[in-house]
């Protein structure tokens, strides 16, 4: 038993609005710069649907994660490293930028500066690569809310997937969101697939990473990711990735995404694993037993020789205490409600769901007869709008087992709760139903419903003793072609002229802010300014000047 | 480490991946996992800096989005090298309590991207003019050097006038600088002043709430000229009239918290992921704790992914859906079984037990009037008139305290409350000891017929024949408002005669839920299980089923009787004024929490009284000649019991009815100059009023509203800032474009025929273009109203100034705050008000001097005002008497030189006369001392008000809620005037006050005050009337209870005396728009299709805010776009994405559809305020740009909204007025060429 403790997220899709706040601070904070314009470490996605970028779950098509070979043996879905060698020029299995989206902008400024004319001035939309106009025919979250719907929904690889037919009919209409980050796997196929060892998973809290001195842009970690979640700067020639907002995780303050979630679904906080137990795990044979492989994976916090392994670890003792209090456990293994994305990736994802309830189809005969329903006002699982195999091909490889269980909690909770709330009548019968007792169902309500946000994040900081760790160790300079000359991987002498972010992010920002004006020399694209320097034309000249 | 399971394997996939890896494995200072499959790293990450760096930051500020979303959600503004760089919301909100979700975070996507605006190309960093005017100004300035004479050489010369008119809206706005920005809109007032009068002057500003100083320095600015502030809730569709009819209360809701404790919920109308972002997951949470959600809606909507039920009804048909629910209801508590509590709560705090008359009049047996105290010979009584009587279960007529007429009577005092005293008021005739078995057999009007062939034009009305028990008193048939009501909703009992249905199922007559089906499309089923579980969870849980409504319901012409069946179904259930329960209306509704503080400040009550506030649709349906193309006969939408009082008018004749009635207000109100009619009077030594009066009489003076279109009725000067009428709250846009601003136009409707025109207003054969003279903007991004303006003033955003936040939503005052100092040359509001005043007063000392102002006001509610109409009867011919048959009329006097000393300091008023907010005069004397030393005093002793922070804080010093000394002074007054115990509510903060530095500090909860209905005592959750049901405190209304029955004449005449599903507006038929649901070739030789045209709250923008953010626009199709069905998207032959007109006879928008299958066929939305700014194609219909989504709406005026002087029905500024509806629009739609054209 190798103990390592890991950062991780689960998402309550059953309160999910969709509302994408989470996207839009996390690019404010993160991505709104050249070259990744068209990047959203999270997004949401209405499901049915067809993903960002386009139809990402066809690994039939992107060949992404991993699959098991004739030896029962873990190798990446599109090939070894040899395989992948053999194409380092040209990666086929590579999204194009349509298959996320062209960004644009629009010559705003002609709102201001249209001199005299027939008509009333207008904005027009500008490709933010070619500068060109363009129509616009796909964007970040272009089937947001069942768009488009007869035009994309058949893509959905899912739908292909399911035996039950799923049509775009009003009458049996239902929708969901997806939020989704990188998953800071366990057993990362972006990391497998790096061939200059420019990614890692951070030791101490798992977060994966893409280094940006080494990375050498072959992109081989875009194509290694089933979930599409390392992207490409087009600009730096680099990979970048969802860090888990490490520079916040470390002083203790939950992701941007997390802490500013206004359906309050998000949970962070540490488990503790078995590192020696992933690879076994991930190779079970039948799909359906990979959920309960990874929860294996997943230490109780609170056995003894589990801690004990943890210490003798390294893990320090408020990390250990954090574990214990995690709300991650909690709904992971306790109470068996959250789901990891994919399992059949075989990466062992660590963003789990709680899969979402969702209407009755039937309103006619619907009069609520789940056997746990005690008022009888809230309908089984199995009148639920949401086909049960649409989750299962999300959440557990196809098997409706575990998601059906999930759900059944959900109600339960509902039903048990309401005799709560309306009279303090506690009927168990409910809670035993789905194997579980009433005060654990009542804690597992507070978590859920109550949701403190000291219950919602339980982040241990960094340890001061590690801060040397944790900065900037190498000189910022010792990149390829500078000072220094050194960090070339096997095959960075030849990748390429980009430079690192971090020089970049010193020398690059004046040329960079101002270079994306379609129509307007001088004025600054913000969707492309990072927050640093002071371009041209950004900000009102100082006095004097 | 030796444990290793035996079967980990290295798990590669062979010998040459493996070396590879292990090569990298010794490059980097890393530990590969055993398996060499993961590489782990610990310290050395110089590539991981970018982004620790990047998270870098200086400092983080507290601020909000001043937007009219009513998040009111505090931010966190992070600033780095003194730059703004990105937001996240702010964690830090007082608790709810241990049991409850929190209210953190607060914020939506539109929020996150706010800090865009503030570097973005679309910032307005400069003063702008229109190149034309520029010219003409500054050539007039070298023969004018005075800036009035100058205005004057300019707009008095026609071909001049004109040519800056036409070029409005069409580019060529250049820079100029703050100085003379101000110089010509100073110049342009000064001059509007003198010659045509200070109420020729509009000020727009909506949604003070969402910050309030910058509202209210315009907002004191303009009152203190004596200019016009016009109304916005009820103008922009979203003040439910049904508040004001049925609570006497404009608009008081639970704050989002208290979903959580409700049971049932049911979302009627009202999206809230998208329009309530922030207070969604109360809704969410709610339900794991049993609470059952229900939503309501003709879509599948982003909230109908967290119901148990989705009702998918026609839109429009809510009434009927509500009517049916509340027969299940009437029956089955009422009826078959009484429940009690319910049946308690109806006697006590609503109007169900008064009695009516049954009106013999007509030979028709109709409900009538209130039975009061008058009618029972009790003239001893004060105000006998207006205390409506009931019966005692004994049989004896009873007047019970709490009715208006104890409202305003001396002798009443501690007698105003709901106390029944000795009363046991009998529900129903029925109920009767005595009770004889007499019944009457009365007609009922119903809406909801099909026209016979050959009388489509008349629309489908008919009358039902339904018996209520009676008795006889005072020489009156007599029944209750419950008999009434069991008739109306058809809820039959023995032995009583007339039309029942004989179960649920039964269609063949109006109320059931078997009827309802055929309007609705909702199966009979559902509506029975709804209405059910809705009341069965009320008695179970004490009356915790809530109905949370919102624009969807509320935006129709209609809306007032929708909401009232809604009402009702709440009233009948106890639901009112219980936490967890009762309605929860979302939409524009605001709460400015620290409500007097505000109103003293923003009216300028401190120096003059009173302001000039107006109803915002009237104002725009004249000013933008909307009227001219209405022409819709009143009677068209009488019951066909009416007896004829709205014959031979058109609803336009009804509005001027009403304004020379004194029921609403109307600025300009004279066709004269008001400066100038007081003149003449002091010239002749005559009293000013009497002057006006006898003017009126022999007709030298006149109503401008009855000649909008007479030069000297013009408004002359519009200044707008906080909103964008002319890209999103403007109904009937182009119109606007067209008569108010002179400008190119897509108007496709022909005026009204002679013979359908408005019989009390002068018709002009050529319509006026171009009415306004100065339109100007303040706006921190172009909007279509900085496009269209003639001078657009630089405003700072609102992480770039002091201000107040409050809202409804949440129970904490919020601050806004620099994070930078105002960039470029941009200015606050307040700024640029105060120096704006400077040079009005500057040019006012030579051409104004000091003025008096005959100020007409109309009959005001919470006064005695609401006694002026004896039962409501609407007589005529009635001698001219200010105050009760017309308007009132002051003279006030205007110091115009002295203008910024006005504005800036604290003037004499507030402590000379109090502050009066709903009744209670608020006395601040200890307050004002203390500002003196917070704020600093001027030259002649007066408070200081020059800077926004102190503007704020005298606000929170003069308000209940952020000053606990004047609350419980407050609930003291109410102490007396009620005799019952409400002082205590307050107590416990009674030395509480909360300061800006407080609300910069943090979020600080308001304290209980009477200036609101509900109560925060001991830590609880806001919901509306808590005080009224807790504390016995009567509603505002006639009766002092929460009202059914509405027995004004008009309410008669249309019909709508008591909740009734009326169907939406057949446009067709009204105005040969075309017929809902057809298809037709165009000329183009591409199929249409007629649909009802929707424009919800959209997801990714609040209004045109947002709307043109390129987040927003990225993570949504990137422009204006129209959802449709499959069925109309494949009937026009249209595809996802694809180019699209849509046209009626208002105008035409271009836009792209959006196909999903969550679409109803037959109707469509273009989501709300869409404006002309971003990817907007010249349109082929009209060669013109495109327009915006209210291009394709009209104002259409609603007579029952215009009463007034009645009760409850009574004008307040933004409580009750016409209100800008829009849903009943039905549009034509078609694919166009995809080839689109933007120049």
């Amino acid at each position: 038993m190798k103990v390592m403790a890991q950062m991780s997220m689960v998402m309550n899709l059953d309160k999910c609005i969709g509302c994408h706040t989470c996207s839009v601070t996390c690019k404010q904070a993160w991505t709104n710069r050249t070259g990744v314009e068209y990047v959203w470490f999270n997004n949401v996605e209405t499901r049915p649907g067809v993903g960002y970028p386009r139809t990402y779950e066809d690994q039939e098509k992107w060949r992404g994660g991993w699959t098991l070979n004739k030896r029962g043996r873990l190798k990446l879905r599109d090939g070894g490293r040899f395989k992948k060698l053999s194409r380092i020029f040209s990666n086929p299995k590579l999204p194009e930028i349509h298959d996320y989206y062209e960004p644009w902008t629009y010559d705003y400024d002609m709102l201001l500066n249209s001199p005299s004319g027939e008509h009333t001035p207008v904005a027009t939309p500008k490709s933010l690569l070619t500068g060109k106009d363009m129509k616009i025919g796909w964007s970040a979250n272009w089937d947001d809310n069942l768009g488009g719907s007869l035009e994309t929904m058949d893509q959905d690889p899912l739908l292909a997937k399911m035996s039950e037919e799923v049509k775009a009919e009003y009458e049996k209409a239902f929708m969901f969101y997806l939020p989704r980050i990188c998953e800071h796997c366990l057993n990362p196929s972006c990391v497998a697939s790096c061939p200059s060892g420019a990614m890692y998973k951070r030791a101490e809290d798992g977060i994966v990473l893409v280094d940006q001195d080494a990375c050498r842009g072959w992109r081989m970690c875009v194509s290694g990711c089933p979930y599409k979640k390392v992207y490409f700067n087009h600009r730096t020639g680099k990979a970048e990735k969802c860090t888990f907002c490490y520079p916040r995780i470390e002083v203790g303050l939950p992701t941007v995404c997390a802490e500013t979630c206004v359906g309050r679904l998000r949970y962070l906080g540490l488990v503790l694993y078995d590192a020696d137990a992933v690879a076994a795990a991930a190779s079970v044979e039948d799909e359906h037993d990979l959920l309960d492989a990874q929860r294996g994976v997943l230490l109780d916090p609170h056995d003894p020789a589990v801690i004990e392994a943890a210490r003798a670890g390294g893990i320090p003792e408020d990390w250990i205490e954090s574990a214990q209090a995690s709300p991650i456990w909690k709904l992971i293994r306790d109470y068996e409600i959250a789901l990891p994305l994919h399992p059949e990736y075989r990466t062992m994802p660590m963003v789990w769901y709680i899969p979402p309830l969702s209407p009755v189809v039937d309103v006619v005969t619907n009069t609520g007869n789940d056997g746990e329903d005690a008022d009888n006002l809230f309908a089984a699982i199995d009148k639920l709008r949401i086909p049960i195999g649409y989750l299962a091909e999300l959440f557990s490889a196809g098997d409706p087992a575990p998601v059906d269980l999930s759900l059944r909690k959900l109600a339960a909770m509902r039903s048990y709760m309401r005799g709560v709330s309306m009279s303090d009548h506690r009927d168990e019968s409910i809670t035993e139903a789905v194997g579980m007792s009433g005060p654990q169902m009542e804690e597992m309500y507070r978590l859920l419903a109550i949701a403190k946000y000291e219950e919602r994040y339980v982040i241990p900081p960094a340890h001061a003793e590690q801060a040397h760790d944790l900065e900037e160790m190498g000189c910022s300079l010792d990149f390829e072609g500078g000072p220094g000359m050194g960090g070339a991987g096997p095959f960075g002498s030849s990748s390429g002229e980009s430079v690192p972010v971090a020089v970049e992010n010193f020398h690059s920002l004046k040329n960079r802010q101002t270079s994306d004006r379609p129509s307007s020399p001088g004025r600054v694209n913000l969707l492309n300014w990072d927050g640093n320097g002071t371009p041209e034309g950004l900000f009102p000249p100082e006095d004097g000047k | 480490m030796s444990d290793r399971p035996n079967h980990t394997q290295p798990a590669t996939d062979g010998p040459l991946a493996d070396s590879l890896l292990a090569m990298g494995k010794f490059l980097r200072r890393g530990e590969t996992s055993e398996d060499l499959r993961a590489m782990f790293l610990s310290g050395g990450r110089t590539g991981d800096v970018f982004y620790r760096d990047r998270w870098s930051h200086d400092k983080v500020v507290r601020s909000t989005h001043g937007v009219n979303c009513t998040g009111s959600c505090s931010w966190k503004v992070y600033v780095k090298d003194g730059i703004i760089t990105w937001e996240t919301q702010q964690t830090d909100y007082p608790s709810v309590g241990p049991d409850s979700p929190e209210y953190e975070p607060r914020g939506c996507p539109r929020g996150a991207a706010f800090s865009w605006y503030t570097y973005s190309p679309t910032r307005v960093r400069f003063p702008y003019i229109r190149d034309v005017l520029a010219d003409l100004y500054r050539t007039a300035k070298k023969e004018h050097p005075d800036p009035v004479d100058a205005w004057a050489s300019i707009v008095e010369d026609p071909s001049k006038a004109k040519r800056y008119k036409k070029a409005r809206g069409k580019g060529g706005l250049i820079r100029t600088t703050w100085d003379e920005a101000l110089e010509i809109s100073t110049a342009a007032q000064v001059y509007s002043v003198k010659k045509y009068g200070p109420d020729r002057i509009a000020g727009f500003s909506p949604i003070p709430a969402m910050s309030m100083v910058s509202h209210g320095a315009g907002s004191r600015y303009m009152n203190l000229i004596g200019g016009t502030m016009l109304s916005f809730y009820d103008w922009y569709a979203d003040l439910p009239v049904a508040s004001p009819q049925v609570f006497g209360d404009q608009t008081d809701v639970p704050e989002s918290a208290d979903w959580w404790n409700s049971q049932y919920l049911i979302m009627w109308g009202s999206n809230v992921p998208v329009t309530r972002t922030p207070d969604t997951h109360f809704m969410a949470e709610a339900r794991y704790k049993g609470t059952k959600v229900v939503t309501v809606s003709p879509d599948y909507t982003d909230n109908t992914k967290f119901a148990d039920e989705w009702v998918a009804l026609q839109p429009g048909t809510d009434a009927a859906l509500g009517l049916s629910m509340g027969h299940v209801i009437l029956k089955e508590h009422y009826v078959d079984k009484r429940t009690k509590p319910f049946e308690d709560y109806m006697r006590s705090y609503t109007d169900s037990p008064f009695l009516v008359e049954i009106d013999t009049a007509t030979g028709t047996l109709v409900p009538g009037k209130f039975l009061t105290a008058e009618d029972l010979g009790l003239s001893a009584e004060d105000n006998a008139d207006f205390k409506p009587a009931l019966l005692d279960i004994s049989g004896t007529a009873r007047v019970p305290r709490g009715t208006l007429g104890h409202r305003y009577s001396e002798k009443d005092k501690g007698q105003w409350n709901l106390d029944l005293g000795d009363i046991t008021p009998a529900l129903s005739v029925m109920d009767l000891e005595n009770w004889d078995g007499a019944a009457a057999e009365i007609s009922l009007p119903r809406f909801d017929l099909t026209p016979e062939p050959g009388q489509e034009h008349a629309g489908g009305s008919g009358v039902v024949q339904r018996g209520v028990p009676v008795v006889q008193l005072a020489g009156k048939t007599l029944t209750t408002v419950f008999d009434l009501m069991l008739a109306q909703y058809g809820v039959g009992r023995e032995p009583l005669p007339g039309q029942w249905p004989a179960d649920f199922m039964d269609a063949s007559t109006p109320g059931t839920p078997g009827w309802q089906e055929e309007h609705t499309g909702v199966p009979p089923e559902q509506a029975i299980r709804i209405a059910r579980e809705f009341a069965d969870t009320a008695e179970k849980s004490g009356g915790r089923s809530m109905i949370l409504m919102g624009a969807g319901t509320n935006h129709w012409f209609h809306s007032d009787t929708i909401y009232r069946t809604f009402l009702a179904l709440t009233m009948m259930t106890g639901c009112q004024g219980v936490n967890g329960g009762g309605w929860a209306h979302y939409v524009g509704q605001e709460k400015v929490r620290p409500l007097t503080g505000y109103q003293q400040y923003a009216s300028a009550g401190d120096w003059n009284r009173p302001p000039r506030h107006t109803i915002g649709t009237a104002f725009w349906y004249l000013s933008t000649d909307q009227w001219r193309y209405d022409g819709l006969p009143a009677n068209q939408l009488a019951s066909p019991l009416a007896k004829g009082q709205f014959d031979g008018r058109t609803t336009a004749d009804c509005l001027v009815d009403s304004i020379k009635r004194g029921w609403m207000p109307d600025y300009p109100t004279f066709n004269r100059n008001p400066l100038d009619l007081v003149d003449e009077a002091e010239a002749t030594g005559k009293d000013p009023v009497q002057h006006v009066v006898d003017s009126l009489k022999d007709k030298t003076l006149a109503y401008a509203c009855e000649d909008p279109d007479s030069p000297e009725n013009f408004p002359r000067v519009a200044l707008i800032w906080r909103a964008n009428i002319l890209g999103s709250s403007g109904k009937g846009n182009e119109y606007f474009l067209k008569h108010l601003l002179g400008t190119d136009a897509s108007v496709r409707a022909p005026e009204a025929a002679e013979g359908h025109r408005p019989v009390d207003m002068v018709w002009h054969d050529e319509a006026p273009e171009g009415k306004l003279d100065l339109l100007a903007t303040a706006d921190f991004r172009m909007t279509s109203t900085t496009l269209f303006s003639d001078l657009v003033f630089p405003a700072a955003t609102w992480y770039e100034k002091y201000d107040l936040s409050s809202t409804d939503m949440h129970p904490f005052i919020n601050s806004f705050n620099p994070a930078i100092a105002p960039p470029w040359q941009t200015k606050t509001d307040f700024e640029l008000f105060g120096q704006m005043a400077k040079r009005f007063g500057q040019y006012a000392a030579k051409h104004l001097g000091k003025r008096k102002d005959m100020v007409a006001t109309p009959l005001q509610h919470d006064t005695p005002d609401a006694m002026a109409t004896v039962k409501g009867q609407v007589a005529s011919g009635a001698p001219l008497v200010p105050g009760l048959t017309m308007a009132k009329l002051k003279v006030v006097e205007r110091d115009y030189p002295n203008l910024y000393a006005q504005w800036s300091t604290l003037g004499p008023l507030t402590e000379k006369l109090g502050m009066v907010t709903k009744g209670i005069n608020y006395q601040v004397a200890p307050e004002i001392e203390t500002l003196k030393h917070v704020n600093g005093v001027s030259s002649t002793g007066a408070v200081l008000l020059d800077t926004d922070k102190k503007a704020c804080e005298m606000i929170l010093a003069f308000s209940g809620t952020s000053n606990g000394r004047l609350a419980t002074a407050g609930f003291r007054q109410l102490e007396e005037h009620t005799g019952q115990k409400m002082a205590f509510l307050s107590e416990e903060h009674e030395g509480s006050r909360i300061s800006f530095h407080d609300v910069q500090v943090q979020p600080r909860s308001v304290i209980t005050s009477p200036e609101w209905s509900g109560s925060e005592h001991g830590g609880r959750r806001y919901t509306a009337f808590a005080i009224n049901v807790e504390h016995l405190k009567p509603f505002h209304t006639l009766t002092g209870r929460m009202h059914f029955y509405l027995d004004h004449d008009w309410m008669l005449e249309l019909g709508e005396n008591l909740p009734i599903y009326r169907p939406p507006l057949d446009m067709h038929r009204l105005f040969n728009d075309a017929k809902l649901g057809t298809t037709s070739m165009h000329e183009s030789g591409n199929a249409e299709v007629a649909v009802r045209y929707l424009t919800p709250h959209s997801k990714w923008s609040i209004h045109s805010e947002y709307q043109d953010n390129l987040f927003m626009l990225s993570l949504s199709r990137g422009g204006p776009t129209i959802w449709m069905s499959p069925q109309d998207a494949e009937k026009i032959g249209v595809r996802d994405n694809e180019w699209i007109e849509s046209y009626n006879r208002n105008g035409v928008v271009v836009a792209r559809a959006i196909v999903s299958h969550r679409m109803p066929e037959g109707t469509v939305y273009m989501y709300h305020a869409k404006d002309r700014t971003v990817d907007v194609p010249l349109a082929e219909t009209s060669g013109k740009r495109g327009g915006i989504h209210n291009s394709l709406t009209r104002i259409l005026m609603k007579p029952s909204h215009l009463i007034g002087g009645y009760g409850q029905l009574a004008w307040a500024f933004n409580y009750l007025g016409p209100t800008g509806n829009q849903r009943d629009e039905v549009t034509t739609i078609r694919r166009r060429n995809q080839e689109v054209q933007y120049r």
